[in-house]
């Protein structure tokens, strides 16, 4: 029996982490993550959970935290956003490239500046290259759902790397909604227990952990690292598949929505994604063909599968909750681009920038997107490749 | 099609308008809907105005966007009609529920020329005489269920009943002074 | 220093059997590096002016005076850098210190 409930997003992923019942959790609160640490210490205080809390002074105390309990073979969450991300930056590197299965919650704040606490994905983005599985959730019910799954996907003996589970800052991470609960027991089993092969505290046997590379070695270790990153779209179908079974819902490496005989699509990441499908029924109500496909992994980049989906589609609006500052585009556009430029016939492809610092995302601006890209077919011209959505001029 | 309600909140921070809409998204889950209830986040101040929204479907809420053209809107403290658009975007067929010793026709000159209902709501005095405290929270919920009707009325109490005595299981001496005031806004809000 | 399958790790390793995140999964490894031949200057013991005091040993930074049954042996010249430091703590003369001749 599932359990139904209304919870915020926040509260639906530290729930999540309540029913797995982690060995350690070093956490630095940050708006809008806050509340997952704040719930979390409640668990501990309540004796709800056996978990070591460790409150620390910074963001990057955290991550080297996390890097030591879990090289020290414990099961080792954390949550963060914003500028706690961009503080762990450098120990991101260190997390990944010691193959340390570390779980993380980000919930998607705007980096500074001008000063925002709002939502956008420029956080997560800039760590987008530090060797972390990244899966995105448009809903509270996906952020739990995937932050159950990237456990095991991170875990898994032919990946052993760290994820991030996203959502969008109080978007999702403040927004009571319904949800379906899976009960502890079936949670728990799911996760099972975390059994690395090798730990620092393995009595038979002593190790070190990040070593110095030398020129000789590094490149080895990164090809063996960026491998393991291959390896993880299988691993995250097999996870999804066993979910499936568990509690009826579906995962992929990504979702279409009315894709299959559209003309013009988005591809999209997390809370937006929401708010298009009803764009797409009103559009779809007025008979124009049109659909969208929604990031879940954006690390791996699953380029093949994704360029496969969209092929037919005549034109196609990327849209980046984040700047690049490449003057050329977003990052989700420079990989959904690439990924299309294999393809013999290239649907025609554009960016949109949006939504940054919280500004709010409305049904009408999708429309809008939509009807700039019948623009585009019927004209059979991209024209600027690079624009911004719902900026005033 | 689907039939959904969407609520819009305007209060002022720390008076609760945020905790009102989780309540109400509380209450119409109760009774086996689909809601959303959230904040429009900020700086937060005390006494700034703040913004909160509710929706509420028969089916899944996919949407995650604000709420421009609400069904209803709720005033918590009144003093905000001076400074606040309260009724922009808000639908003639639906309804403006303000927290005010007022009569409806008093305050509708605030509202530039809305002319869809007008409720008021005196939730200070149902909260002095319920539960001998301000706490004008209870009251305003149960004036929006009475307006609004996005939940059958009865079913409301009942459920209710069951969220105070889990709310309040350390005083429960509040519970019934909760459940009088919801009542009593109900009974007591006018211009339906 | 050897991966888990037990094969030695060289500069020709593949990134196939180079082990994960770099982790070396044995103590005591940096005996397997010689240090011996970034000496210029070397030590030299004499054991005929050494009092067994010991001052030597625990000062070396690489571990290079070897000790047994309480009593010092001559130096691991697998490992020693030639500083000098054991030369400048002895009380007795019985460590040289010069260019090393190669």
């Amino acid at each position: 029996m599932t359990i139904r409930d209304r919870l915020s997003g926040n509260e639906a992923v530290a729930i999540a982490m309540k029913q797995i019942n982690p060995d350690v959790m070093p956490a630095f609160p940050i708006t809008p993550s806050t509340e997952i640490p704040q719930y979390f210490s409640q668990y501990v205080a309540n004796g709800e959970v056996d978990t070591v809390f460790i409150p620390v002074e910074s963001e990057h105390s955290a991550m080297s935290a996390c890097i030591g309990s879990e090289g020290a073979g414990a099961r080792t969450f954390t949550a963060t956003s914003s500028c706690g991300l961009a503080l762990m930056h450098e120990m991101l590197y260190v997390a990944s490239s010691s193959r340390l299965p570390i779980t993380l919650a980000c919930v998607n704040r705007a980096l500074t500046g001008p000063i925002n606490i709002n939502n956008d994905h420029s956080d997560s983005m800039g760590s987008r290259d530090a060797g972390w599985i990244q899966i995105y959730s448009e809903n509270n019910q996906e952020a739990y759902d995937n932050f159950i799954q990237a456990v095991r996907i991170a875990e898994h003996k032919d990946v052993m790397l760290p994820a991030m589970v996203c959502q969008d800052g109080f978007i999702t991470s403040h927004a009571v909604e319904n949800i379906e609960l899976i009960e502890d027991e079936k949670v728990k089993a799911f996760v099972g227990e975390y059994e690395p092969e090798e730990f620092l505290l393995k009595s038979d046997s002593s190790i070190a952990i990040g070593p110095y590379d030398t020129a000789n070695f590094y490149i080895e270790h990164k090809k063996q690292q960026a491998e393991a990153m291959v390896n993880v779209k299988a691993v995250a179908l097999e996870v999804a598949a066993e979910f499936e079974k568990m509690t009826g819902r579906k995962y992929g490496l990504f979702e279409t929505y009315k894709l299959e005989d559209a003309d013009t699509a988005l591809v999209i990441i997390n809370s937006s994604a929401g708010t298009a499908k009803d764009a797409i029924d009103t559009l779809r109500a007025e008979g124009k063909k049109v659909g969208l496909l929604k990031i879940r992994l954006f690390r791996p980049f699953p380029k093949e599968e994704i360029a496969e989906a969209l092929k037919h589609v005549k034109a196609i609006a990327v849209m980046d909750k984040c700047e690049g500052f490449s003057a050329a585009g977003g990052p989700l556009f420079a990989e959904v681009r690439s990924a299309l430029y294999d393809l013999n016939e290239k649907p025609m492809t554009v960016n949109y920038i949006y939504g940054l610092g919280g500004r709010d995302v409305k049904t009408t601006d999708i429309e809008s997107v939509y009807s700039d890209l019948d623009v585009i077919v019927e004209s059979g011209k991209a024209g600027d490749t690079y624009r911004y959505l719902g900026v005033r001029e | 099609m689907s039939k959904l309600t969407e609520i819009r909140w305007h209060g002022r921070g720390g008076q609760g308008a945020k905790t009102a809409s989780l309540l109400l998204a509380d209450a119409a889950f109760n009774t086996g809907q689909y809601v959303q209830g959230f904040p429009e986040y900020g700086p937060e101040r005390m006494g700034a105005p703040i913004t909160a929204y509710n929706r509420i479907s028969d089916t899944k809420i996919r949407v995650h966007s604000n709420i421009y053209e609400p069904d209803f809107v709720v005033v918590v403290d009144e003093t905000l009609l001076a400074s606040i658009d309260v009724t922009a975007g808000l639908k003639e067929s639906g309804a403006i529920i303000i927290n005010t010793p007022k009569s409806p026709d008093e305050v509708r000159k605030y509202l530039k020329g809305y002319k869809g209902s007008v409720c008021t709501i005196d939730a200070a005095t149902v909260s002095e005489k319920t539960l001998g405290k301000n706490f004008p929270n209870t009251p305003m919920l149960g004036a929006v269920v009475k307006v609004s009707g996005v939940m059958d009325e009865v079913q409301f109490i009942e459920d209710m009943k069951a969220s105070f005595a889990h709310k309040f299981a350390t005083k429960p001496q509040v519970i019934e002074g909760n459940v009088a005031a919801l009542k009593m806004a109900m009974q007591e809000v006018k211009g339906i | 220093m050897k991966n888990k399958a037990g094969q030695l790790i060289t500069p020709e390793i593949s990134w196939k059997e180079i082990t994960p995140g770099g982790t070396v999964y044995e103590g005591g490894s940096a005996h397997h590096f010689k240090t011996g031949d970034w000496r210029t200057m070397v030590p030299t013991y004499k054991p005929e002016n050494c009092k067994q005091c010991l001052l030597c040993a625990p000062v070396c930074p690489d571990s290079s005076i070897p000790v047994q049954d309480g009593k010092r042996l001559d130096f691991d010249f697998d490992h020693c850098k030639g500083c000098g430091i054991c030369f400048k703590v002895c009380p007795f003369g019985a460590i040289d210190f010069a260019k090393e001749e190669k």
